[in-house]
């Protein structure tokens, strides 16, 4: 599929720089930090992982635009832009790859945080479903970060530009209910703000069962972005 | 007269033109870039795109090769309609862009089977195509550097190479030799002249005498509109007037004397090749023999032996200044 060359030159040019290799190490890095250390892992005395699938949404909503702000920003900014639309791509091609560049590479990172968990079954017996259901849901939410991270760095030419636009959309629809909840919204709006939430999914994928409409509703976030992905780079055609 | 274009163009239609223009308009904003431009580009033929800066040429090119999309108007290259089938036409076209974009960061040799892979070459064939490409462009020396790292000499080439590898029938090159020294400008010149005896090319340079050596017609844009589309033999004859130089042993006032009795006009004198005591005078004349018999005869009836009489060819500069010239923006 042309989508995967796409995908093979981003993730070739990434190593080609210190940049995946920084990634790589810092993120499962600050899993670790912030479960073990500031969560206070050791006061609560229980293996259990719940804290730490408390804190990944909140590293996935800054790692997402990090991983995404340079891929369509700065093939604008570089020019390079002129050459892939160039070359016989189809525009889902085009953001289908990037997307794969990005989501494995971020996906490349949640997996080497496997070290926390395997830490915890080693200092005690926690419980397997959780843990899967926490990966799967971090899969999940991480694909819909890197979607709309995407959409943000296709959207200018900066790619610092791209980054703090991409983080605080995802602080937004993280936080949507919550923030909603604060603030008197009638009952029909605050449900309907509950079901757009990133976080109500997240939660109950992780200390639920795993139901279909969680999994459907961060599928459907991915895919929406990216086909405003896809609009937004049709729509460049006439400046 | 019909071609075959060549390439993967099972099910191609069959076509005299290899690009059909037909009154292309593409404004941004309120600025109107391209208004109503048509031209046609016959197969094998090397085509000279020339204009002023920001007199749409790279516009046009853009829409050839469907990076922009136009307003109206219809654009076919190898008789497939740019929007109705983007990737057939994609698939038959080599494109190097204005500024020849690059990724910095990839190595040459991984950047060419990138752009092999997205051509849809695999396996044997793409290691074929990168390495017919990397001879033709002599890239073997720096296959394994980052493109940053390279000359800019050779950045113009993993440009030039990108282009060729799915042996495209038609090459679209915006400013091919543009910032390159002289001696790299040749050689890419050399190549391109090379290309063009078996594909149409269409290049763009402001480099006028690079256009006339390698170009057999001249499309001209002058703010947005086609001033100009012949074969630059026709474009040359259709100069009215032509430059003539005279030299002869004698004081220059005494020169143009003569000229002017002969009817040449705007006299300008030349530094002489023969030192001093020759006078040489270059002025415009009537097309045509009977301009320099006239000069001949008059320095025939003055006793005046002429070291020098030599029509000058009405050089693309002087037509491209007479027709994009004046009301210089």
């Amino acid at each position: 599929m042309k989508a995967w060359v796409l995908a093979r030159r981003e993730w070739r040019s990434a190593f080609e720089t210190p940049v995946a290799y920084v990634f790589l190490a810092l993120f499962p890095a600050a899993a670790a930090l912030f479960f073990f250390v500031l969560g206070g892992f050791f006061a609560q005395r229980s293996a259990s992982l719940r804290g730490f699938f408390a804190v990944l949404p909140s590293l996935l909503i800054f790692a997402a635009p990090t991983v995404t702000m340079r891929l369509w920003s700065e093939e604008r900014r570089g020019g390079t832009e002129e050459l892939l639309r160039t070359y016989p791509f189809r525009v889902r091609d085009l953001v289908l790859g990037k997307f794969l560049a990005a989501f494995g590479l971020l996906a490349a990172a949640l997996s080497l945080t496997a070290g926390v968990p395997l830490t915890v079954a080693w200092l005690g017996e926690p419980d397997p479903g959780p843990i899967w259901g926490g990966y799967l849901a971090s899969l999940l939410l991480g694909a819909a970060c890197v979607a709309i991270g995407l959409f943000f760095s296709a959207c200018t030419r900066n790619q610092i530009v791209a980054w703090i636009l991409g983080v605080m959309a995802l602080v937004f629809f993280n936080g949507i209910h919550a923030a909603a909840t604060a603030t008197a919204v009638p009952t029909w709006l605050g449900r309907l703000l509950l079901e757009l939430d990133f976080g109500t999914h997240f939660r109950s994928i992780v200390w639920g069962v795993v139901d279909l409409r969680d999994v459907l509703f961060y599928v459907a976030a991915t895919v929406w972005f990216l086909c405003l992905n896809g609009l937004v780079l049709e729509q460049r055609r006439w400046p | 007269m019909s071609s075959d274009p060549g390439g993967p163009a099972a099910g191609a239609p069959v076509v005299a033109s290899v690009v059909a223009v037909e009154g292309l308009e593409k404004a941004y904003g309120p600025v109107r870039a391209v208004c109503g431009v048509s031209f046609h580009v016959p197969a094998g033929e090397v085509v000279g795109f020339l204009g002023r800066n920001g007199a749409g040429k790279t516009t046009v090119l853009r829409i050839l090769t469907g990076y922009l999309g136009a307003d109206a108007g219809s654009v076919r290259v190898c008789g497939f309609d740019v929007e109705a089938e983007p990737l057939a036409v994609k698939e038959r076209v080599g494109y190097l862009p204005e500024n020849n974009p690059l990724y910095p960061e990839q190595r040459v040799g991984d950047f060419l089977h990138f752009a092999a892979r997205a051509r849809g070459l695999r396996g044997p064939a793409r290691h074929a195509a990168v390495d017919r490409a990397v001879l033709a462009t002599g890239l073997e020396s720096v296959y394994r550097r980052p493109i940053g790292e390279c000359s800019k000499g050779y950045r113009q080439r993993v440009g030039l190479a990108q282009a060729l590898l799915h042996d495209p029938p038609l090459l679209i090159l915006d400013e091919p030799t543009s910032g390159l020294d002289p001696m790299q400008a040749s050689g890419i010149r050399e190549l391109i002249r090379s290309l063009g005896r078996t594909k149409t090319v269409i290049l763009t340079s402001h480099v006028l005498p690079e256009v006339e050596a390698l170009a057999q017609r001249v499309l001209i844009l002058h703010r947005g509109r086609m001033v100009a589309d012949a074969p630059l033999a026709e474009l040359r004859q259709a100069q009215v007037r032509h430059a003539v130089r005279v030299c002869a042993r004698v004081p220059a006032e005494a020169l143009e004397e003569l000229l002017r009795a002969a009817g040449v006009r705007e006299l300008v004198r030349r530094a002489s090749a023969f030192g001093d005591g020759v006078a040489a005078l270059e002025g415009q004349v009537q097309a045509g023999p009977e301009a320099l018999e006239r000069i001949g005869g008059e320095a025939l009836a003055r006793g005046i032996a002429l070291l020098e009489l030599a029509p000058q060819r009405a050089s693309l500069e002087a037509l491209f200044q007479r027709l994009v010239g004046e009301d210089a923006a």
